[in-house]
């Protein structure tokens, strides 16, 4: 058997190891920014701010305006957040505070299994059965019921396909909630015993004490979670492209076709012919991977951010 | 270090406040986490405006029978209490569960501080409102008072807008002393109130409680010997979940009755 190495040259190999290995990392994230400026450079010095604020996208004329995906993007995520943060609060509190434990741990375990459906399966779902079935008993009659002209009218007219920016956002509620759900009710499991007992020491009703003294107790690590749905929400792909309806018009109605970043991505990468049009898609690329980028270092700074007795 | 445990059947050495003074009478008083007994027949008369304290080993059951007394117990589903522990009246086992009625009336300080994380002056005016409806002004004068009576005011005065959670330890517990005492409670519950506070603050907070209960009655449990003997009038000895002795604390530190408490003030087992 050989014997181990003199520890001072093991030692150092294995630092020497651990930083390849991070530098390897480093390295790969620089040159992903580097070549996603590289690629997207041409479009955005031919467009200049143009880019961001036209909202024309016609690749046979040339003309690359990104003011829909964009703005869809922004959009689908933040219907998607609005439509999920109370259910998951809801799911949270209940599974922390309210349902006993041994039932709670089997809820959270299918909580996370909704985490765990691939989002193709999503896509599948919400063009197959969600949007027809929206467009029947929701879109129609919605757009039937409203006064032509109205304010209502121009935000639910649109293709009675199903396929649209508020379908795509109740997919994406439904797949960035178990995330949100999940991490806030381990936030909330994480409020010291004492603080509870404290709370309901001085007469709390279990609402005040979870409204009043658990959340708050726990608030900057939950608006952490939320960022985090967020930023997956303003990167998912798969189901979006599915049901958003796919049109680069900047969108205008609630039940209209749309296009988020990545959904224009995924549709028209196979067949971007011409150098611009390229171009454009890896600006697009480089814009969300920003946007992204912003949310979750958000995210990170305020996730474990509490103060309270240690 | 080896002791005897009180035998099943063996009587508690009580010298028992007058009837007419107690505010709370716990009788034959039962309690299970589950299956396990922690408490067995335990009988603990609450002198009015007076300090108790409960004394006895880790696991002995003291901590246990002070979280009967405002049925804090209820938030663990599985743990039950049998007896009666009797109060303005009425037993309070016979409550429905989480009474916040019982709750405002017998407040509780825990082991270690809990400042709610919101400002000084809303960490007391939070609970002042869960109960009754109070204007600015008056609520002014109730934050005032309270911080005053725990001997924290002249130290917060001018930062009361400042998060609670950026005390001192000390300070924290004071607060929460402070927060307990705002909603005028009859009784005060203090869990070993003193086990993560320095000296100093450890005396601050006993001349706070010597002060209160004046006006309020005092049941405190404590590992440390000197703190019981110091501030207490009465105190109860406790063993694997038995009242071994309660007695006035001059009679009970001076010449304790049983063999236990003897071994336990004089350090030989604990």
């Amino acid at each position: 058997m050989a014997v181990l190495a003199p520890s001072a040259a093991g030692d150092r190999l294995f630092r020497s190891l651990c930083l390849a290995a991070v530098l390897a990392m480093m390295a790969v994230l620089g040159g992903l920014i580097g070549s996603l400026l590289w690629g997207g450079w041409p479009a955005l010095a031919h467009f200049g701010p143009g880019f961001f604020t036209s909202s024309t996208w016609d690749p046979v004329a040339g003309q690359f305006g990104a003011a829909g995906p964009v703005a869809g993007t922004l959009l689908t995520a933040f219907l998607a957040l609005l439509l999920a943060l109370p259910v998951a609060l809801g799911t949270a509190v209940f599974l922390a505070e309210i349902c006993p434990q041994a039932i709670a741990r089997w809820l959270a375990i299918a909580v996370e299994l909704l985490a765990g459906i691939p989002s193709i399966v999503y896509g599948m779902w919400g063009l197959f059965v969600l949007a027809p079935w929206f467009a029947r008993h929701v879109q129609v009659p919605l757009m039937a019921a409203a006064t032509p002209g109205s304010w209502l009218e121009r935000m639910v007219t649109g293709v009675p396909n199903g396929a649209n920016i508020c379908t795509a956002s109740l997919i994406l509620a439904v797949m960035v909630l178990p995330y949100i759900a999940a991490i806030l009710r381990e936030l909330l499991l994480s409020v010291p015993p004492a603080m509870r007992e404290a709370a309901y020491g001085l007469g709390c009703t279990r609402s005040e004490v979870v409204l009043r003294i658990m959340l708050p107790y726990v608030r900057n690590s939950a608006i952490g979670a939320v960022m985090l749905g967020l930023g997956r929400a303003l990167g998912e792909t798969m189901a979006v492209t599915f049901i958003i309806g796919n049109s680069h018009n900047f969108p205008r109605s609630l039940f209209g076709a749309g296009s988020t970043i990545s959904s224009t991505i995924a549709n028209e990468f196979n067949e971007a012919t011409g150098d611009m049009h390229v171009s454009a898609l890896i600006a697009l690329g480089l814009v969300l991977f920003a946007i992204t980028f912003v949310t979750i270092a958000a995210a990170r700074l305020l996730l474990g951010r509490d103060g309270g007795p240690k | 270090m080896s002791f005897d445990p009180p035998a099943a059947g063996q009587k508690t050495v009580m010298i028992a406040p007058p009837v007419d003074d107690r505010v709370i009478d716990v009788h034959n008083l039962d309690f299970f986490y589950g299956k396990a007994q922690a408490l067995f027949a335990v009988d603990l008369p609450v002198a009015r405006h007076a300090v108790t304290a409960l004394i006895g080993p880790s696991g002995c059951g003291k901590s246990t029978l002070l979280r009967t007394l405002n049925r804090i117990y209820d938030l663990y589903p599985g743990q039950t209490a049998r007896g009666d522990i009797r109060f303005d009246g009425e037993n309070i086992l016979d409550l429905a569960r989480n009474s916040e009625n019982l709750r405002a009336r017998i407040g509780m300080v825990f082991q270690r501080p809990t400042p709610f994380p919101m400002s000084i002056y809303d960490n007391i005016a939070f609970g002042v409102r869960l109960h009754r409806r109070v204007g600015r002004a008056d609520m002014d004068g109730i934050v005032e008072r309270a911080l005053t009576r725990a001997a924290l005011w002249d130290e917060v005065k001018d930062k009361l807008g400042a998060s609670g959670l950026g005390l001192s330890g000390g300070q924290q517990q004071r607060l929460c002393v402070a927060r307990g005492i705002a909603i005028n409670p009859d009784v005060l519950l203090l869990d070993e109130p003193a086990s993560a506070l320095d000296p100093l603050s450890t005396a601050k907070l006993e001349s706070t409680l010597l002060e209160l209960k004046d006006s309020i009655t005092i049941v405190i449990v404590t590992h440390n010997l000197q703190q019981a003997a110091r501030i207490s009038d009465y105190t109860g000895f406790m063993l694997s979940g038995r009242m071994v002795e309660f007695r006035p604390s001059s009679e009970a530190f001076v010449a304790p009755e049983t063999r236990q408490m003897q071994d336990y003030i004089t350090g030989r087992f604990g």
